[in-house]
């Protein structure tokens, strides 16, 4: 966001991939791509690829971060060094810091911390591909690990990304729509308590655009909850047969 | 929602109606909720979620396998392959008086020992207690202990224990199960039996897996 382009993002009212301004890219979900792991996701919005995986509760060490009447969350977000077009530098950087800390918050609502006292629920969010939106697949990928990882939660987290290009609201942003375009909104929600978990927003935008911009963004995240509770069932009922 | 139907965390369940909450479930208002991925139990008096996946948390009566950690003065810590350790009092784990002062507690249970034991307490906080005041409770000499994800374990045992009892019948094997996900297996044919019940956790979701399991172990 916030880089100057004579590229038009938005050609004849479709965007430059083809999409209308209120459709998501194909999303694809899977579960179980982590032997190692006690739940693990890969999540693709497009071309943005993201993996998670969840550990536990398990016994958190170094102990004197153990809480006597609840248990941690801790996540790592993670992008590839070959996730971009230039390499990323490997390792912790101030940008994950901080999306590591805003997932964990994202999550943190609908886990019952309490039923794993003085234990931790780790999850890794590597991200593979990227091109747009990967801190919102990344929530939504950890949300489906934790799932299947069997770790107690009042819902999943549904999560995407919405915005204005050309002058225009959209929803899902891809690469060049969030680095060329005027604003963008990261978003996370509780489907079935309708509560918001997350809301990020870069850009300039009026009040009825951000309005507008909201209830776009809850829209897509029940449909990504729909796909979410396919994959989990679909995965499970096979497993029951 | 049919027998084999799956819930997901969030998922409403329906009315309370005043019947009595198991495992696996939340209350909002008077609407029940599922915790986990799983399957529901449903009936006029209870309602519970048996979890598909997740790792094993203790409760008070689940009969499991520990690995003894260490041996305190008066008791033993153990491992019950959980975010938690559990501690075996003295008094749960040997019967009779025993003189703290003169004996060596390593002569009962000693470190890395195997046991067979009830879950007897579980607080708030997760602190666990286990007891060997049980019939199935007793110490497994020899043999190895094997880990498996604990939703498994009832795949294992089978309807009314034929798996297991056919993977022991063909092996020859002494198979003791713990709910906690840990399986200890003795007898010359151990391998065998290892493969098997190794099988059974990689393809608990296909049909026909007893015949398979049969095949392999007549091979």
């Amino acid at each position: 966001m916030g880089h100057k382009s004579d590229k038009k993002l938005i050609v004849n009212g479709k965007r430059a991939d083809g999409r209308e301004l209120d459709q998501m890219r194909p999303i694809e979900m899977q579960i179980g791509l982590v032997n190692r792991a006690n739940g693990s996701a890969l999540v693709k919005f497009g071309d943005t690829h993201a993996i998670a995986a969840a550990y536990g509760p398990r016994e958190l060490m170094p102990r004197h971060k153990q809480e006597a009447d609840r248990g941690i969350i801790r996540t790592r977000y993670n992008m590839a060094p070959f996730s971009v077009d230039d390499r990323k530098a490997p390792g912790s950087d101030r940008r994950s810091t901080e999306l590591s800390k805003v997932i964990r918050l994202a999550l943190h609502p609908v886990v019952f911390v309490q039923d794993f006292p003085k234990a931790t629920v780790d999850v890794y969010i590597e991200i593979l591909q990227a091109d747009g939106s990967t801190r919102v697949t990344g929530i939504n990928a950890a949300s489906l690990a934790m799932a299947a990882a069997g770790v107690p939660m009042t819902d999943l987290v549904t999560a995407c990304s919405a915005g204005k290009i050309d002058g225009k609201l959209v929803s899902d942003l891809n690469g060049i729509e969030d680095n060329f375009g005027e604003a963008d909104l990261g978003y996370a929600m509780i489907p079935s308590k309708n509560m918001v978990t997350l809301l990020q927003m870069d850009g300039a935008l009026t009040k009825e655009e951000l309005v507008t911009l909201l209830n776009m963004a809850k829209e897509s995240c029940k449909k990504i909850y729909e796909m979410e509770m396919k994959v989990l069932k679909e995965k499970y009922e096979k497993a029951l047969e | 929602m049919t027998e084999n139907s799956v819930v997901v965390p969030g998922e409403l369940l329906g009315d309370r109606k005043g019947r009595k909450l198991g495992q696996g479930l939340y209350l909002d208002g008077e609407n029940v909720f599922s915790k986990f991925v799983g399957v529901p139990r449903i009936n006029d008096v209870e309602m519970s979620v048996v979890p598909l996946a997740g790792v094993y948390l203790p409760y008070f009566g689940d009969r499991v396998i520990g690995v003894i950690e260490s041996v305190e003065v008066s008791g033993w810590v153990v491992d019950i392959n959980c975010p938690y350790s559990a501690f075996l009092p003295l008094s749960e784990g040997v019967e009779g008086f025993v003189d703290t002062q003169r004996t060596d507690l390593t002569k009962f249970f000693d470190i890395d020992d195997v046991i067979m034991c009830v879950i007897s307490r579980v607080t708030k906080n997760k602190t666990v207690q286990v007891s060997m005041d049980d019939q199935t409770a007793r110490k497994l000499v020899g043999g190895v202990a094997l880990k498996v994800t604990p939703s498994k374990i009832p795949r294992i045992i089978g309807k009314a224990g034929s798996m297991i009892m056919m993977i022991k019948e063909k092996t020859k094997c002494d198979i003791v199960t713990g709910q906690n996900g840990l399986v200890w297996i003795r007898g010359e044919n151990k391998a065998k039996a290892i493969e098997a019940i190794v099988m059974i956790e990689k393809e608990s979701h296909l049909s026909g897996l007893t015949e398979k399991i049969e095949k392999m172990l007549g091979e």
